[in-house]
């Protein structure tokens, strides 16, 4: 079965010790986590991990299985780049003089669609917001000139398709 | 000394109460109907050992001999007597012994809660004494743990611990409790945890996933039944038989499914998984339908998944929806209590006998017989096989006894030949395959069921690894009996050594110590038998003793457990010899 990239949502109760739990299962099947991003989701008090995994839709799928199984996970699914909205955040801090004796920064901010965070005598942050190709390009093209600090964040995800959490936690409600 | 008995008093849950937390733990487990745990003091759980002293006439403390006694002991008792078991430790050194008893109780989903001490919350992940992070060290092994650092956490954090270990698929707990929340008081009030809001426990089995299965199973011409442990958890005995009645259906179980039907039973085939029995393997590959319920598809089980049932459509009841097409691929998943499903399914199935099909195993089994069995309990050769024992034991015993196995050959023997007439008959160490196991494990099985006869039988490597718990058994007049199958080799590994590793028995040669007199050092009643005229004699007058019984018999020092599926090789191939 073909390996490729996997996003795994996870609703959960605010718990300690969950983020153990769930990484363990990667660790069990010797899965790495290409990215992982946690918040609070659309729902009160419920949060919400993202998980980036490259394997195949099978080992995916028994994976999300076993996140559900634990006793703090509301519901989790699995979905294909396609079918969902996803982005990446990123901050490049580069020296200040580059921003004035190197013109070709200037049209990368510019065609990176990248904001300027902050300014400051010795340094500039830039920040960028997409997919992590986007990101790549952005970081290749910088990095002749010299990147100071270098940093991206785990994936954000929202499916185009519903989610049912809503429901599922009303059935719970209206059930007890 | 007294004969360690179980305490009937009643317990009234206290309204409202300013108690310690260490007293609340107290109450919070004799409002769960716990009147027995098992366990091992220490520093950072002095405050709750102070409290059970106290409450000495309400709830009995069995003092084991390492804290990884008291989890088996824990499980032997769950296991038996349907409840949740209890076992309590210290901080570090206590609470790290639990992990193998977690891990064991975890794969053979057995209801357990473990409660462990831990230093104080302003000293937490400052390395103090006696400092291990539990919670981080259990989370692979338990179905749920907490650790409590407020003396207010302690009612909701329990009810939710028993909740969670005996629901659904049942499991492991551990809740660890800091020293100042054992000692902080609180306001106590208890009321039983019923539900979960992330924890939905027990799927509703869908119509059409039933119709689906009774259509597979009205029509098929060779139905074949696999019954594991999820029958004695859900309760589904009495539906499992009427189920495997009514259709003729012939019906093979996994080691931890025995004892779920009777061991006589004319449709009862036989044991599949590596060292089960010749038909109920081959013919797995042969049959046109597989219900599977209440079992997991192990790869001990499966053998090589590429050639397992590959001809068959397979129906798979199950509580767990994380063993749907985990292993093998099914056609129709019938989520839910193993109980509740077959009550469902039994008025769709139509009545049948499968005559022809059934014959099929006897003739296999006729196979086997000639082959491996005769050879096994009736032996012509001089030496002593595990198998006769075994056969001895169920003779003397009537098939009434609990069988407690350790892990080795001995467990596969007995696993093979045990007869059993009641259901939680045989404990085993199943999935995690803890050597060890059994002997705590029989103090809690007896524990868990008085009235029965509890034979534990052990290989003299698993002996060894607790054989501590002697006095325990000494000390509680726990009246189990020990029969040690003594080939002087840890027996298992010593016969793949001599299959697939030419004979070189690396570490596996035992020069044991004199097991009686040690028996006898721990002021237990023993024997040893080394030659067959004397065997019957010993077994019978080891059943017929009212106090702990000790027997070591004199095995074939190099036997060989048949029929054999080679490791990774289909069910197809398993080898009568």
């Amino acid at each position: 079965m073909e390996k490729k990239f996997f996003t795994i949502s996870v609703y959960s109760e605010n718990n300690v010790g969950l983020l153990n739990r769930i990484s363990g299962i990667f660790l069990k099947r010797h899965i790495n986590i290409e990215g992982l991003n946690v918040s609070k989701s659309e729902i009160k008090n419920i949060s919400k991990f993202t998980i980036v995994v490259f394997t195949t839709e099978d080992w995916t799928r028994k994976i999300v299985a076993q996140i559900e199984k634990q006793i703090e996970v509301i519901k989790a699914f699995y979905h294909t780049d396609e079918e969902i909205i996803y982005q990446e955040s990123a901050l490049f801090k580069i020296a200040s003089h580059l921003l004035f004796d190197e013109r070709q920064i200037q049209n990368i901010i510019k065609e990176s669609n990248s904001q300027i965070v902050t300014v400051s005598r010795d340094f500039f942050i830039l920040a960028k917001t997409g997919r992590r190709h986007e990101i790549d390009e952005m970081h290749d093209e910088l990095e002749p000139y010299g990147i100071m600090q270098f940093v991206r964040s785990g994936r954000i995800a929202v499916t185009k398709a519903a989610m049912p959490i809503t429901a599922l936690l009303n059935e719970y409600e209206n059930n007890n | 000394m007294d004969t360690m008995t179980k305490k009937k008093t009643t317990h009234k849950n206290p309204k409202k109460l300013r108690v310690s937390g260490a007293e609340a733990i107290i109450h919070c487990l004799l409002a769960e109907g716990v009147d027995l745990i098992y366990g091992y003091p220490g520093g950072a759980i002095m405050p709750v050992y102070d409290e059970l002293y106290k409450f000495q006439d309400k709830l009995t403390h069995i003092l084991t001999r390492h804290e990884q006694g008291a989890t088996h002991a824990a499980q032997g008792y769950a296991r038996v007597s349907g409840k949740v078991g209890v076992a309590m430790a210290t901080s570090g050194p206590g609470a790290t012994n639990l992990v193998t008893g977690l891990a064991d109780a975890q794969i053979d989903s057995t209801p357990m809660v473990c409660i462990t001490g831990q230093v104080p919350r302003h000293l937490l992940g400052s390395d103090a004494f006696q400092e291990t992070d539990i919670i981080g060290i259990s989370t692979p092994v338990t179905k749920w743990n907490y650790q409590i650092t407020t003396a207010e956490e302690i009612p909701g954090i329990m009810a939710k611990a028993f909740f969670i270990a005996k629901s659904g698929r049942p499991g492991p707990v551990l809740i660890d409790i800091t020293k100042n929340a054992q000692f902080d008081e609180l306001d106590f009030h208890y009321e039983a945890c019923t539900g979960v809001r992330s924890y939905q426990p027990t799927p509703v089995v869908k119509a059409e996933a039933l119709e689906m299965a009774a259509d597979l199973i009205n029509n098929a011409k060779k139905p074949y039944i696999v019954f594991g442990q999820g029958v004695i958890l859900g309760e589904a005995e009495k539906e499992l038989k009427a189920f495997v009645e009514k259709s003729g259906i012939p019906a093979a179980w996994t080691i931890l499914g025995l004892s779920a039907m009777n061991t006589d039973h004319p449709l009862n085939v036989g044991m599949v998984g590596m060292h089960g029995n010749y038909g109920p393997n081959v013919l797995t590959n042969e049959c046109d339908v597989l219900i599977a319920i209440g079992m997991r598809f192990d790869d001990r089980v499966t053998g090589n998944l590429e050639s397992y049932a590959k001809q068959a459509k397979i129906i798979h009841m199950e509580i767990d929806p994380a063993e749907i097409n985990k292993n093998v691929q099914v056609d129709v998943a019938l989520l839910g209590n193993a109980k509740e499903t077959l009550k469902k399914l039994l008025p769709k199935i139509k009545k049948n006998s499968h005559e022809t099909w059934h014959n099929e195993f006897k003739l296999k089994y006729e196979e086997e017989f000639k082959t491996v069995i005769e050879n096994d309990l009736h032996p012509k050769k001089e030496g002593l096989t595990m198998g006769e024992v075994v056969e001895e034991i169920n003779k003397a015993s009537k098939n009434k006894a609990v069988i407690v196995t350790d892990v080795g050959q001995h467990q596969m023997v007995a696993c093979r030949y045990a007869k059993f007439d009641q259901s939680k008959s045989n404990i085993t160490s199943g999935g995690l395959g803890t050597m060890g196991f059994a002997l705590p494990a029989a103090i809690g099985a007896k524990m868990g069921a008085e009235e029965r006869e509890v034979v534990a039988i052990i290989g003299d490597g698993g002996y060894q690894m607790t054989i501590q718990e002697l006095a325990t058994i000494y000390q509680n007049k726990t009246a189990v009996k020990i029969v040690v199958l003594n080939n002087d080799h840890l027996g298992m590994v010593r016969q793949w050594q001599e299959l697939f590793f030419e004979s070189r028995y690396a570490s596996t040669v035992m020069t044991n110590p004199d097991f009686v007199k040690i028996a006898e050092g721990y002021h237990i009643k023993a024997q040893r038998v080394s030659e067959r005229k004397n065997l019957k004699a010993a077994v019978e007058e080891m059943i017929a003793a009212k106090e702990p019984y000790f027997l070591e018999v004199k095995v074939e020092k190099e036997d060989n457990v048949f029929p054999m599926i080679p490791s990774g090789a289909s069910v197809s191939d398993i080898r009568l010899k």
